[in-house]
């Protein structure tokens, strides 16, 4: 016997969102701003209209099928496009308040504040100390002991310590893929960015060191703003908290990665994510 | 999860996913407990009061079930679990259905409290009714003791309690039938003891399927329509 549903509020699953400390993405506070940018590689757009607002300390997620534009906007958040001649853009970028894109801004310095990993891990063929260390000794820090500390606390944050403590000057090549890749995310973080790129960083790695990989960028959202370009979209849902579906250079939905993945407003972005797309 | 048999994920925050979920089923299952204590103890002791108390409470459980759903939904489009946890995520989503459900009987057993109240029904009628509310608010307990401690032993035991509260109800409706046979002028308020019997009834079936969904998780067998001695092989055997 059924006896009549009871009345459930909105108010009170609102109550309940809050307190389990969920924001909307208009809440977020603000790292990158993304407003009518367009990119042609010579005459070939590659990027149409973007305008999104990527929140600080957070996992955004960057998917679509390839060749939608999702690394490329990647790589443009500290100009990597800038060693490609025919890239031209149009729009606006800041990061806070630097206006990336401008003629002026110190390239190096950017890139410090916006490190990159990309698919491949790319140690350096040096000493594993010597790979985190690397950041540091440009920028001239010679001090040994702050140099022990940053390179240990760089290999704790990226949760390789434990595995690579006993044989610092060993040859990083000598690492596994897994092992290789969590030493180039310590190596980004060494020099304290705000912001992490994260190309496809674990397209190349086997599932359980995927997993390590996903487990670090959930803890490092503490600290870093952290953006990923993924092809595998459970990846996408496991580890981002919010998401943006791109299609043939077009930002199709941006939402919380919750909303995206459970009630999706565009019927593209249902199409991809249910494999019916193509 | 600490205290089941589940070792850890690599991702710790899909290991507090589901911590989490699992400890709100168990903060709304202590939710609907009370409303039937609540509910029971306002039939008893023609309490009014206490009886709105059940009755405004109601929505808070409601709105558990939705936001818990919410949740599971979300951990299936986000992790897309498997095996053992896959079972734990499905287990719950059908536990909180049962659990809003026995909040719905414990607000018609308050609602039949008001009624009765307001007769002035003799106490003679709720001598069945309280301890069969005792024996059936034990079988709740027992059926969220056993999903939090994911023992499919203790919930095959619980289950077994649902004849009990078969043959309590009839006796029971045998009881009230002779008071209506007595006086038809009883036949108001003996309806309206039966009523509540029978949301007692149902709720002891509602924590059956809560055992039977433990067992489901914990052993990943569906025991659901089968007898009791073909479970307990199940589970035993």
């Amino acid at each position: 016997m059924r006896t009549e549903r009871g009345r459930t509020h909105a108010m009170d699953l609102n109550a309940i969102s809050r307190k389990f400390g969920k924001l909307s993405l208009e809440e977020e506070k603000k790292c990158i701003r993304v407003k009518d940018f367009n990119l042609f590689y010579d005459e070939k757009q590659a990027l149409s209209d973007i305008s999104m607002m990527i929140p600080e300390k957070r996992v955004t997620a960057f998917i679509g099928p390839s060749g939608c534009g999702k690394s490329t906007l990647l790589r443009c958040f500290n100009r990597m496009n800038d060693l490609i001649d025919s890239v031209r853009v149009t729009g606006e970028l800041r990061l806070h308040d630097l206006d990336i894109m401008d003629r002026h801004v110190n390239v190096a310095e950017l890139r410090r504040r916006v490190g990159m990993v990309f698919q491949k891990p790319n140690p350096f063929p040096k000493s594993i100390f010597e790979n985190v260390a690397y950041g540091l000794r440009i920028q001239g820090v010679r001090e040994r002991r702050k140099l022990d500390e940053v390179v240990e606390q760089s290999l704790r944050s990226a949760a390789l310590w434990d595995e690579v403590k006993d044989r610092l000057n060993d040859n990083a090549m000598g690492l596994s893929g897994g092992q290789q890749q969590r030493l180039v995310i310590a190596r980004a973080i060494a020099i304290e960015p705000e912001v992490l790129l994260l190309d496809e960083p674990a397209s190349a790695l086997d599932p359980i060191s995927t997993l390590k990989i996903e487990e670090l960028i959930y803890e490092l959202k503490t600290e870093y703003t952290i953006i990923i370009v993924t092809h595998n979209m459970q990846q996408a849902a496991r580890v981002s908290d919010y998401t943006a579906y791109m299609y043939l250079g077009k930002l199709i939905e941006f939402n919380d990665t919750n909303t995206l993945f459970t009630k999706p407003k565009s019927k593209m972005t249902e199409d991809y994510i249910t494999g019916r797309y193509g | 999860m600490n205290n089941t048999h589940l070792p850890q994920h690599i991702s710790k925050q899909f290991d507090n996913e589901l911590e989490n979920v699992r400890s709100r089923v168990l903060s709304m299952g202590g939710q609907v407990e009370q409303q039937l204590t609540d509910a029971l103890n306002a039939l008893m002791k023609s309490d009014n009061e206490l009886s709105k108390a059940v009755l405004d409470t109601e929505y808070e459980v409601n709105a558990m079930e939705v936001s818990i759903d919410e949740e599971c939904t979300q951990i299936l489009a986000r992790r897309q679990p498997a095996a053992g946890d896959l079972r734990l995520i499905t287990a719950v989503i059908k536990t909180i259905t049962d659990l809003e459900r026995i909040g719905d009987e414990a607000e018609r057993i308050a609602k039949m409290a008001i009624d009765l109240a307001d007769k002035q029904a003799p106490r003679s009628y709720y001598i069945g009714i309280g301890s069969m509310g005792n024996y059936v608010r034990n079988m709740v307990h027992g059926a969220l003791d056993a999903f939090a401690r994911m023992d499919p032993v203790a919930a095959l035991e619980i289950a077994g309690r649902e004849r009990g509260a078969d043959s309590q109800y009839s006796a029971i409706l045998r009881q009230l039938i002779t008071y209506m046979m007595e006086d038809p002028r009883n036949i108001s308020s003996a309806l309206d003891t039966i009523w509540s019997a029978r949301a007692l009834e149902r709720i002891g079936d509602h924590a059956r399927n809560i055992c039977e969904y433990v067992i489901y998780f914990v052993e990943g067998k569906d025991v659901r329509h089968i007898s009791l001695e073909e479970m307990e092989k199940e589970v035993k055997g």
